[in-house]
């Protein structure tokens, strides 16, 4: 089954189209989830609810407004940072200002949760510190360009090429 | 922009994070229905974007069961009798009011809205002004460096003239013997059809030796069509032919576009 006949499926409420675009992205928007609230349980519970508001909104997607998986991704972003602005959220690692990875791999230690280490550490030992950088708020945070200009003090017209460098070696690195 | 241009550009990765403007990601869309090679790019992008964060997941996801229990759960709601009232003058001029307030409301909602959809429209045209302006001074920077390279005085200038094939051509080298780089300036030769590639030749004349320099293969990239080739050879000539893509070991000398003598100094 190709993107557009799955999307189709899906617009149209078909559950086997759901559980096979469950199947292909939950792992990824878990992750992307879990690297916001920083919470086993909590990233669980936002996971199901970015699930259950996509069943419930499917017939408002469209190919038009991107990939199936960029607009699950959108959703679960938002939904993971309304929830780390809800009032019973508590931030437990207050040391948010230390790298991204480092700061998840500590978080690690403290807590009973199964990340892929072996990835995360090949992964920062081949990328350039930039790239991780990069990649991390365009797609953990979804930065806009603008925002990543000013957040890393790069000019503009070079994130959109920067960062095609950065997923070029990304790709590499997965291949291999 | 032809679709490797396109494709270079970095903008599918961009589409791929969702953090495009909706005209972008409807120009997109329009690619990737043109293009199956654009379609190709992005699922590779997101194959890699997908492996990259799910590593990042704190263990298994809970089972596709669960999410059943929602999907399957939808019921109609129960509609309820309302039993039968008489309503006084007030209960009218309540609900004429309300609706008065209502419509001026929704018009309220209705021009935010406008003027929320003007903002974005401006703040997305404000990145597409401030990116070309980014291009544009790097280009500028170029051309000074350029500037600045030719006008140095170890560079010996040599002027090729258009052979038998194209007489009206021309290209010039600058040549920098001591830190040996040769830059070639080639916007008096035609543009190369497709799937040739102009190739430069160091020339040594008794007897006739020639070396090559390298391709000129970012031809359509490249706006001053200038080129920086590194020339370390005795060269006492210069020549320029068309080749096939990726270059050959020996010059065809039937397509030799331009030739040039170093003047002994």
């Amino acid at each position: 089954m190709d993107q557009a006949e799955l999307a189709a499926k899906f617009r149209n409420k078909d559950i086997k189209a759901f559980e096979r675009i469950y199947s292909d992205y939950s792992d990824s928007l878990f992750g992307v989830i879990f690297g916001i609230v920083r919470d086993r349980e909590i990233a669980e519970e936002v996971l199901q609810d970015v699930f259950f508001k996509a069943w419930d909104k499917a017939e408002t997607y469209s190919a038009e407004k991107g990939r199936l998986f960029t607009w699950l991704l959108n959703i679960s972003r938002n939904s993971a940072i309304d929830k780390t602005r809800s009032k019973g959220f508590k931030n437990k690692n207050k040391n948010s200002d230390s790298s991204f990875y480092v700061d998840i791999l500590e978080t690690r230690d403290k807590t009973e949760i199964d990340i892929d280490v072996n990835y995360i550490r090949s992964m920062l030992g081949r990328l350039k510190e930039r790239c991780v950088k990069l990649i991390e708020l365009l797609y953990f945070k979804g930065f806009t360009q603008k925002e990543v200009s000013e957040e890393l003090d790069i000019p503009l017209g070079t994130v959109k090429t920067n960062n095609r460098n950065c997923i070029s070696e990304l790709r590499k690195l997965i291949q291999t | 922009m032809n679709v490797e241009e396109y494709i270079a550009s970095g903008i599918l990765e961009l589409y791929v994070a969702g953090v495009l403007s909706e005209e972008e990601n409807r120009d997109v869309h329009a690619m990737i229905l043109k293009h199956p090679e654009v379609r190709e790019e992005i699922e590779q992008i997101e194959k890699a974007i997908v492996r990259h964060t799910a590593a990042l997941a704190p263990g298994t996801v809970p089972s596709f069961e669960f999410i059943k229990t929602h999907t399957a759960g939808k019921q109609v709601p129960v509609r309820s009798l309302q039993s039968k009232k008489t309503y006084s003058w007030i209960t009218y001029t309540g609900w004429a009011a309300t609706i008065v307030l209502a419509s001026g409301m929704f018009f309220m909602y209705y021009r935010i809205n406008n003027l929320q959809q003007d903002i974005k429209r401006a703040g997305d045209q404000n990145i597409q002004l401030e990116q070309q302006i980014s291009d544009v001074r790097k280009d500028a920077e170029a051309t000074e460096e350029l500037i600045e390279i030719l006008r140095q005085k170890d560079i010996v200038t040599i002027t090729l003239g258009g052979q038998a094939i194209a007489p009206e051509s021309f290209a010039r080298v600058f040549w920098n013997k001591k830190d040996e780089i040769a830059y070639v300036d080639v916007s008096g030769l035609p543009e190369p059809p497709e799937g040739k590639v102009y190739q430069v030749w160091s020339l040594k004349l008794d007897p006739l030796t020639p070396t090559s320099m390298g391709i000129l293969d970012q031809y359509d990239s490249d706006n001053n069509k200038i080129f920086a080739l590194a020339n370390p050879n005795q060269s006492q000539a210069f020549g320029i032919t068309l080749e096939p893509e990726g270059g050959s070991a020996t010059p065809t000398m039937d397509q030799l576009y331009a030739l040039g003598v170093v003047s002994a100094s």
